[in-house]
Parts: C-alpha cells; structure tokens; sequence
C-alpha cells in the first residue's frame, strides 16, 4: 500500500489488511521529503518501531543533485531504532536488489521465516552497521 | 592575504566556469616562459589542423602565462597561475594591440588538506576558472592535460553547497548590500521545465541570518538549514509551493553568485579569499 503522508485515511480504516512492515522513502534530492517522514513518524505506534520501520533512501546515484544530508538520515534511523538502506531507483540492478531485500524483510515481519522475528532482525542489521 | 585590487580587479565581475584539477607533475614555475611558447605552438598547430574553431578573420593567437602571487590562502599554498590568451589580427598595422580572448587561472586558497597528501614534483592548484571560448578551454586543458598528467573535471555545485552558499553570503556584512539575495529553483517532472525566482531583499536575508547564526565566524549544517527552511516557510505561506521538493539550480547575492553547472562570478573583492576558500574545498572533495 503507497501513501504520501500518514496518518492514512481513517476511512478504509476497517478495510485495510495489518500492515508488517513500513518504509518511509526519502529522495535524497528534496529536503521536502524528509520533512514529511519526519511529520509522518509522529502518527506511527511505538510497537512499530520494534523492527517494522525502515527508511529508504533513493536517488543516492546522483552525488550531484544532493540536498539532504546523509548524516541527517542516519541520525534518523538511530533515533527511530530502524534501519537505513540507501538505492537508486533509475538502475534497474540496483532497484530489483533493494525490491528483493524489502521482500525478504517483509516476510521476516510478517513473521513468515520460522526462527527469525523483526526485532532480532533489525538488532542483527544494526550490529553490522555499527562494525 | 590581502590581493592588490589592481591586479584582481579582472577576476571580478567575470561568469567563470569552475573546474577541479589533479595535481601538475614536473610543473616548474621558473619555466613559464618556455610553457607559454610550448602551449602557443601547441594551439598554432590545432589551428592547422582545423581543429580550432575561429572562421572568418586569421587570428594569431598569443600565449602569457603568469603567476598571481597575491591569489592564495596560506604560505602552503602554491601562488595562483594565469593563462591568458590574446589575438592580435594578421596584417594589421603595428599599432594593433592584442585582445585578450580567454583567461584561464589555476589556484588553490587554503587547499592544505590536498598538498600536504602528495608525493615530491607534484604541484596542487586544485581549482581552475576559465573564462571565453569553450575551444579553447579544450585546446589549453588537453595541452595541460598531456603535459603535466593532470585530470580537468567540471566542478557540479549540489543543492546543498548551494544552500550553503547563500546562508553564508547572505550573511556577510557589507557597507552596501546592492542586490537582491536570489535563489533560482527548477521544478522536476513537469510537462514544460518551470523556474522560480526568489529574490529577497538583501538587509532582510542578513537580518534573518544573524538570528540564526550563533558563534560569528562559524558556521553549521543545523544553522544553514533553520536558514533555508525558514525562507522556504515564508515562500509556502504566501504560494502554497514547497520550494524544498524543487532543485535549487543557482544562488547570487551582492558578494558572488553560483550555479549548480559549476558557474561562479565574484562580485566584491574584499571576499575574494573567501568564495575561492569555498570552491578550493569543493573542488578538492570532487578530487579526492
């Protein structure tokens, strides 16, 4: 399910299957979309943020059209315990890679991969990152 | 540190195309003369080859290299070199006198970080401005190129050190701020390419400025931003348009202006050192 902002609307609210994993997309090109996660996060619940949150940045590519801090978005992912992954959409490579781990994190929040949950995911990412 | 305002009054005023440059090998500065014949005969024979492109009038064209003792940052850096170009028409009478048609000048202003990194007979001038024809840009570059082994990239000037910019000119104190602050915005994905021009009067970008900026003479990332985003705010209330979804392509305020193609003019010689501090860093981060 895509979205521009949260909250979604309360009105498919009964309709709307559970939801396993969020991604907040960032485009490192507009300093607006960041401040719309940042706006976003606040209507997130806290038990998301045990593994089901994960920020993606796109448009890493173009070095040149920068307009976000990198820092900036790391310090977001250890703010919000969630992990940061960096792609950029316009390669096809790149784009089915990222596709492909957001699959494989999606099922382990959805609790499909027997013996692995989100939270022991997300502090195993977080243990890499950290080396 | 101070530059002679004679000899720089050139550099001022002038839409320079901004390049970064690895370091010369084998540059000698006692040789300038000898380089300046080499680089004209150099340029004499691609004309031969037709290679140049000037149609219609023969046009000699003259070589002078020199140095710009004044154009540096610190004792560490390598004093500025200029390369100027002059035609003087064929057949002329002797009085003629020669028209410079391009200017081309290396430097480096506290570039510290990169000359302390490299080997012996290596000369760090990071950054090059060009200024005139783009044929001979090439010829002048391709002959620097193979003769010193060095390697001319465009500087590409982000969004982000755009920002910067601004917040820091815009912050400068000036006895008499001229012009506007301006900021120039393209809009992606539209149909026809859309600008937005935002100019705002210069005592207000100050002002702001000086609300934001806590240390005088530093600067950070978190002070820039609450900078941007309060213009940005401004330019929402008033337009319903957020200016930060759209690529800030170029930024001009009364000390200098850039844009994001690596085009810079410099407006006010007093902060000379300063924008060539700026865009020696940039050019040495795009090196590195």
């Amino acid at each position: 399910h895509l979205a521009t902002s949260l909250p979604l609307p309360s009105e498919r609210d009964h309709l709307r299957p559970r939801i396993d994993l969020v991604v907040f997309m960032i485009d490192i090109k507009s300093k607006y979309s960041l401040k719309n996660v940042e706006t976003s996060l606040a209507h997130v619940d806290a038990s998301f943020f045990l593994g089901k949150v994960c920020f993606l940045v796109t448009g890493v590519g173009r070095v040149n059209a920068c307009n976000i801090e990198t820092n900036a978005v790391c310090k977001l992912g250890e703010t919000y315990c969630s992990p940061v992954l960096f792609c950029e959409l316009e390669l096809e490579g790149v784009r089915t890679a990222t596709a492909q781990r957001l699959v494989r994190m999606l099922g382990i929040c959805a609790g499909q991969i027997p013996g692995v949950s989100a939270l022991s995911f997300v502090s195993l990412m977080r243990k890499s990152d950290d080396d | 540190e101070k530059a002679d305002p004679q000899k720089t009054a050139f550099l001022l005023r002038k839409a320079w195309t901004v390049y970064s440059v690895t370091p010369l090998y084998g540059f000698r500065r006692a040789r300038l003369r000898d380089y300046a014949r080499l680089l004209g005969a150099f340029i004499a024979a691609e004309k031969q080859k037709g290679l140049a492109v000037e149609v219609g009038v023969e046009l000699d064209i003259k070589v002078a290299l020199s140095s710009l003792a004044d154009i540096r940052g610190s004792e560490l850096d390598q004093a500025a070199l200029l390369v100027q170009l002059s035609s003087r028409s064929r057949g002329s009478s002797r009085n003629s006198e020669d028209k410079p048609v391009w200017w081309g000048w290396f430097c480096s202003v506290f570039g510290d970080e990169l000359s302390e990194s490299v080997p012996e007979h290596f000369t760090c001038l990071p950054l090059f401005l060009s200024h005139g024809a783009e044929s001979y840009t090439a010829l002048v570059g391709s002959w620097f190129q193979k003769t010193f082994d060095c390697c001319f990239r465009r500087l590409a000037i982000s969004p982000l050190n755009l920002s910067w910019m601004v917040a820091m000119w815009a912050g400068c104190k000036l006895d008499r701020a001229t012009s506007a602050v301006e900021l120039v915005f393209s809009v992606p994905r539209l149909a026809q390419p859309l600008d937005i021009s935002y100019a705002i009067h210069p005592e207000d970008a100050k002002a702001l400025w000086d609300t934001v900026q806590k240390t005088p003479g530093e600067i950070t990332q978190e002070e820039v931003d609450v900078f941007m985003d309060c213009l940005y705010a401004h330019f929402h209330r008033h337009f319903k348009i957020h200016l930060a979804a759209a690529k800030l392509v170029k930024v001009s305020t009364t000390i200098a202006s850039a844009h994001c193609d690596g085009i810079v003019k410099i407006l006010h010689s007093q902060y000379l050192p300063g924008v060539l501090m700026l865009l020696t860093e940039l050019a040495i981060s795009q090196i590195q």
